[in-house]
C-alpha cells in the first residue's frame, strides 16, 4: 500500500514539477512531510542537504532518498527501503519520459517547418539568458563566502572561479578533471 | 539537411555508449540540472557529436518548459535522437543510476555524510568551480545563438528578470517563443525579406541610414 502511495505521489510530482529541482523540492516537502507524515521536517532538511551535495540531479537524489526513508520509517527492513527508492525514482521519471518521447518525435519531424524555426529563433537568445541567470543565482555567500565572514575562503573561491573559467574557455580542459582538481584544492586549502 | 552522422559504428555499441556516457555525466553533475550542461557540451556535442551545439540550445528550451527533471529530459531527447526508444531508455537509466547508487549507499552506510569535515572542505572547493563551469558555456552558447548588438537585449533582459525578480524561466521561454513566432510572421509580410528573421533585420538598418543622406 505504501508503495502505491509512493508511486502515485512521485508520479504527480514528476507530472506537475515544472521549473527544475528546487521548485520540485517544495512540492516533495508538502506531500511527504505535511500530507503523508512519512518523515519529520528535520529528516527532510537532511535529505535536501545530501541531495545538493551528491552528484546527480537534485530531483532524482531527493526522490531516491525520500523513497528509502519513507519505507524504513514505516518499520520495514532495509531491503524494502531500496524497493521504495526504486519506486519513487521510477515514478518521478515516468511522466517526463513519456512526454519527452512524444515531444522529441514531434520536434524531429517538424524541425525545419518555418513556424518552428521562427519560434526557435526567439528561444535561442532567451536560453542564453537562462544559463546566465542560473550562473548569477549561484553567486551567493553560501557558495563563495563573503570578505567579512571569511576573507581566506572568499579569496580562494574567487580564484577557483576565475581559474576554472580560464581553464574551460582558453585551454578547453575537461570539466570533470577541473571539478576533481577543485575538490582537491578545497581539501588542501580550507 | 544532413548533419554529420558520424562513424557507422554498430548500433548496439552506440546504445551501450549512450548508457556509459550518461552514467559518466550523471556521476559528475553536482549542483543541479544546469551543472550538466558543461558536461553534455564536452561529451555529447564535442566528443561524440550526437547533437550540435545549436540543437543543445533548442533542447534546453524544450527541457525547461517540459515538466520533470531538466537533466533527465535532456538525456531522453539525446537518447531518442541517437537510437530511438531504446536509446532514450538507456540514456535515462545511465543518467539516474549514479544518483540512485550513491544516495542508497549514503542512506545505508554513511548517515553522517553531510557532517564529514573532509566532504565539507571538498565542497567548498567544488561550489565556486561549478558556478564557473556553468558560466563558461554561456559565452559559447551566445555565439551559437548568434547574439549580436541587435538581440543582446533578449538574454540580458531574461537573465535580469529571473535573477532580480524571480520570474519563472518557463514564462521567459513562453514569451520568447511567442516573440519569435510573431516576429517571423511580421517579417514574412514585409516584401523582399529573407526567410530568416535576423537577416531581414540587418537588411532594414541601412535603408534607414540612407534617407538622411539624400
Amino acid at each position: 500500500m505504501l508503495y502505491v502511495q509512493l508511486f502515485y505521489t512521485f508520479f504527480l510530482i514528476g507530472l506537475f514539477g515544472f521549473g527544475g529541482g528546487y521548485a520540485m523540492l517544495s512540492m516533495i516537502q508538502s506531500e511527504v512531510v505535511t500530507n503523508h507524515h512519512w518523515m519529520t521536517m528535520g529528516e527532510f532538511t537532511d535529505i535536501v542537504a545530501v541531495s545538493q551535495m551528491t552528484p546527480g540531479p537534485i530531483g532524482i537524489n531527493s526522490a531516491t532518498y525520500v523513497g528509502y526513508t519513507a519505507v524504513v520509517n514505516a518499520g520495514l527492513p532495509h531491503w524494502m527501503g531500496i524497493l521504495g527508492s526504486a519506486t519513487a525514482t521510477f515514478a518521478v521519471v515516468l511522466p517526463s519520459f513519456i512526454l519527452m518521447l512524444l515531444i522529441s518525435k514531434f520536434l524531429m519531424q517538424y524541425k525545419h517547418h518555418p513556424l518552428m524555426e521562427h519560434i526557435f529563433t526567439g528561444l535561442r537568445p532567451a536560453v542564453v539568458g537562462l544559463l546566465a541567470a542560473a550562473c548569477l543565482l549561484l553567486m551567493t555567500p553560501d557558495n563563495f563566502s563573503t570578505p567579512t565572514e571569511s576573507p581566506w575562503q572568499f579569496c580562494i573561491s574567487v580564484a577557483i572561479f576565475i581559474l576554472t573559467l580560464i581553464a574551460c574557455q582558453t585551454y578547453k580542459m575537461n570539466p570533470i578533471r577541473v571539478l576533481l582538481f577543485c575538490a582537491l584544492v578545497g581539501i588542501l586549502l580550507f | 539537411m544532413l548533419r554529420n552522422y558520424q562513424s557507422p559504428s554498430p548500433s548496439a555499441l552506440q546504445t551501450i555508449q549512450l548508457f556509459t556516457t550518461f552514467f559518466h555525466i550523471g556521476l559528475f553533475t553536482i549542483g543541479g540540472g544546469y551543472a550538466m550542461i558543461p558536461l553534455i557540451e564536452a561529451k555529447v556535442v564535442d566528443e561524440k557529436q550526437w547533437i550540435s551545439r545549436e540543437e543543445l540550445l533548442d533542447l534546453m528550451a524544450v527541457a525547461q518548459s517540459c515538466p520533470g527533471i531538466f537533466a533527465v529530459n535532456i538525456a531522453i531527447f539525446i537518447g531518442y535522437k541517437t537510437r530511438g526508444v531504446w536509446g532514450a531508455l538507456l540514456s535515462t537509466l545511465g543518467c539516474i543510476l549514479p544518483s540512485f547508487l550513491i544516495i542508497l549507499s549514503i542512506a545505508l552506510f554513511f548517515r553522517q555524510f553531510q557532517d564529514n569535515p573532509w566532504v565539507a572542505r571538498a565542497f567548498r572547493g567544488i561550489r565556486p568551480c561549478v558556478v564557473a563551469l556553468i558560466a563558461a558555456p554561456t559565452f559559447k552558447m551566445a555565439k551559437t545563438a548568434k547574439i549580436s548588438l541587435y538581440n543582446v537585449w533578449i538574454p540580458a533582459l531574461s537573465a535580469f528578470l529571473i535573477w532580480m525578480f524571480g520570474v519563472s524561466p518557463i514564462w521567459i521561454i513562453v514569451a520568447a517563443g511567442l516573440g519569435g513566432y510573431l516576429y517571423g510572421r511580421l517579417m514574412s509580410f514585409t516584401p523582399e525579406s529573407s526567410p530568416k528573421g535576423e537577416g531581414s533585420l540587418n537588411s532594414q538598418e541601412p535603408s534607414n541610414d540612407i534617407k538622411p543622406q539624400q
